[in-house]
């Protein structure tokens, strides 16, 4: 396995860590990660980072709930058996569909939450006993990490992490996953 | 500050003059007799090949005009003769409403803003307060008409129907003359009166050193929405079920306020952009464009629930007396009835859900004009059914209508926007609304 060195620079400070972003950045160094206690607003953008899709992938599932719902209550209420219950009328879909948009709208709901949950936890690699990978505890309660990787000469990106108002700096030899 | 532009000015009296001319042509073409009618009734039963008798024999016991004559074609002549006279009346009534209602939604929406200290909306008080103004002049014309056309629109104030009519008779605590005008004078005037002292407040606070102002508006919108939560229920009551003097259901109140005030959304939206391509709403940004398209997804969402609420309650249970009001629009209205969904709820969900989307101008205005002719068609099916039957059509009455009150609206509405400046500039939140962003 490949090592390879990776500066971890801590700030206290949010809106710190933001200047500290866009002048990494403007400095053309690689962000490799950002650890914060908190959603920091606005720090996605300053990153650089991409939109994501999960509201897509949610309209997706919405949909397919939307039709799951349709062709089951069509096999069992109006194909398989269609029985009189109470005077509603069981010759089609349509003419019966008032009494199934309850039971459509939920399937929707159903799918489109608990599928887009889902897609989340598989795509941010999330599940029960699954090893944490913080680098430094503190950054669960009140500290930034910004981990910067290392190419070439160490000291001057040292210094100039330094500069951008991190409280503390260390370097790190990161195992490659 | 905005100055009335002549091209706008001439814009609304070509609308005005038009209208009133179609609606003239056709309120006096209205004015049939029994035997003209008949020899339309003749003429009609020929093409269609005599398919008509059948139905007339059909209709008859379902005529509220009552009694049961020997001559059967008579009877039939002169109940398709009292719609035809209705029709114009229905439709000018009609038309007020809508324009009426936006206005009235729109004065909702800005006493929540307060009521509410939202941080956003206070760069758009000024567009809402402009509309608003027609509140007063439009609930007056809306009783006017409705004074008027008396019994061409609502049946309860015929005493000959209610003489005969057990059912009304019961309600004629509530449904009589003088006190439907009554309640409606007093609904405009607590209405006109919240909007007299908030726009009064709201030009104060602009050249005040302190808060007063802007606190004593905060009160008076609380004191508001409780008194028009309760009377715009009354008024949905009075001014549209009442046409309907046989039917009632729990939840039209709030269904009437659904569809004014996402079309007064809508409408706060298209003034506010056409203002803003002026380049006189600078402070205006795209998150507050946003905003008003996220409340118009969302409160045509919940139009649907309501509308839908209501419809299956109705259907699942097919109680007689109450669902002879789906029956008659889903038998006669079927177009228009179920286009107003894909009008109102299908277009505007698919239209306005992406993100991205809500901030694109032109996607606005296109979803706004849905909401707003699929309102307007909503407003026709609550009104349209009970006075016309299955004469109804979108013709020169019914267009003449709209035209006259889209002019009129757009000329009181640019007349008191033109009035104060553009920005609110001493609401304690107007900063924060003007560096607002999403």
């Amino acid at each position: 396995m490949e090592s390879s060195k990776v500066i971890h620079a801590i700030y206290t400070d949010d809106d710190v860590l933001m200047s500290a972003v866009k002048k990494v950045k403007a400095a053309k160094h690689h962000i490799e990660e950002i650890y914060t206690p908190f959603p920091v607003h606005g720090l996605d953008k300053a990153m650089g980072l991409a939109p994501t899709r999960l509201a897509i992938t949610a309209f997706m599932y919405g949909c397919l709930g939307l039709i799951v719902s349709i062709v089951m209550m069509n096999y069992i209420m109006i194909e398989d058996w269609p029985q009189n219950i109470g005077g509603k009328p069981s010759f089609s879909y349509l003419e019966n569909m008032p009494a199934f948009v309850p039971i459509m709208f939920e399937l929707t709901v159903f799918f489109s939450a608990h599928l887009m949950v889902i897609t989340f936890y598989l795509r941010s690699r999330m599940w029960p006993f699954k090893k944490a990978e913080n680098p430094d505890p503190r950054t669960t309660d009140d500290h930034f990490l910004m981990e910067v990787s290392v190419h070439g000469d160490e000291k001057e990106l040292e210094t100039f992490l330094a500069g951008t108002g991190a409280v503390e700096i260390n370097i790190v030899d990161k195992e490659a996953h | 500050m905005y100055t009335i532009s002549n091209r706008l000015k001439i814009v609304s009296l070509i609308l005005m003059i038009v209208g009133g001319a179609f609606w003239g042509t056709s309120y006096v073409s209205s004015h049939v007799t029994v035997e003209d009618v008949k020899v339309m009734l003749a003429e009609e039963e020929a093409s269609h090949g005599g398919g008509h008798e059948a139905e007339a024999t059909n209709h008859a016991p379902a005529d509220t005009h009552g009694e049961a004559t020997a001559d059967h074609g008579d009877e039939h002549a002169e109940h398709v003769m009292h719609q035809i006279h209705n029709r114009p009346y229905s439709a000018l009534y009609v038309a007020a409403f809508f324009f009426f209602m936006i206005a009235l939604g729109v004065l909702a929406f800005y006493g929540i803003q307060y009521a509410s200290q939202a941080g956003w909306s206070p760069v758009l008080f000024r567009v809402m307060e402009g509309i608003t103004y027609y509140v007063l002049p439009g609930g007056l014309i809306v009783l006017a008409i409705a004074f008027w056309a008396g019994d061409h629109i609502f049946i309860w104030m015929d005493p000959e129907v209610v003489a005969h009519d057990e059912l009304i008779q019961g309600k004629a605590d509530w449904l009589n003359k003088p006190w439907f005008f009554i309640r409606g004078l007093i609904f405009l005037g607590g209405w006109s009166l919240y909007r007299y002292f908030s726009r009064k407040f709201s030009i104060a606070q602009d050249s005040a050193d302190d808060n007063r102002n802007f606190k004593k508006n905060f009160r008076i919108s609380a004191a508001f929405l409780v008194f028009y939560i309760y009377t715009e229920s009354m008024m949905s009551w009075d001014w549209i079920m009442s046409v309907d003097p046989h039917w009632f259901s729990t939840l039209f109140g709030w269904y009437v306020f659904a569809s004014m005030f996402v079309s007064g959304i809508t409408v706060i939206a298209l003034v506010t952009m056409y203002l803003k391509s002026k380049g006189l709403m600078d402070f205006v940004n795209d998150s507050h464009m946003h905003d008003l398209a996220k409340f118009m997804f969302a409160i045509s969402i919940f139009w649907t629930y309501l509308w839908f609420s209501q419809f299956m309650l109705i259907w699942y249970a097919n109680i007689p007396e109450e669902v002879t009001y789906f029956v008659t629009r889903i038998e006669d209205y079927k177009l228009p009835f179920f286009g107003m969904l894909a009008l109102n709820f299908i277009f505007p969900f698919l239209v306005l859900m992406n993100s991205d989307y809500k901030r694109i101008n032109w996607f606005i205005v296109m979803a706004g004009i849905a909401i707003l002719v699929g309102h307007y068609v909503d407003v026709y099916n609550m009104i349209m059914p009970a006075t016309v039957g299955d004469r109804w059509g979108f013709g020169l009455a019914e267009f003449g209508a709209i035209f006259f009150f889209l002019g009129l609206f757009m000329l009181v509405v640019f007349y008191a926007i033109s009035k104060q400046p553009l920005l609110a500039k001493g609401n304690p939140f107007v900063k924060e609304s003007e560096q607002f962003h999403y």
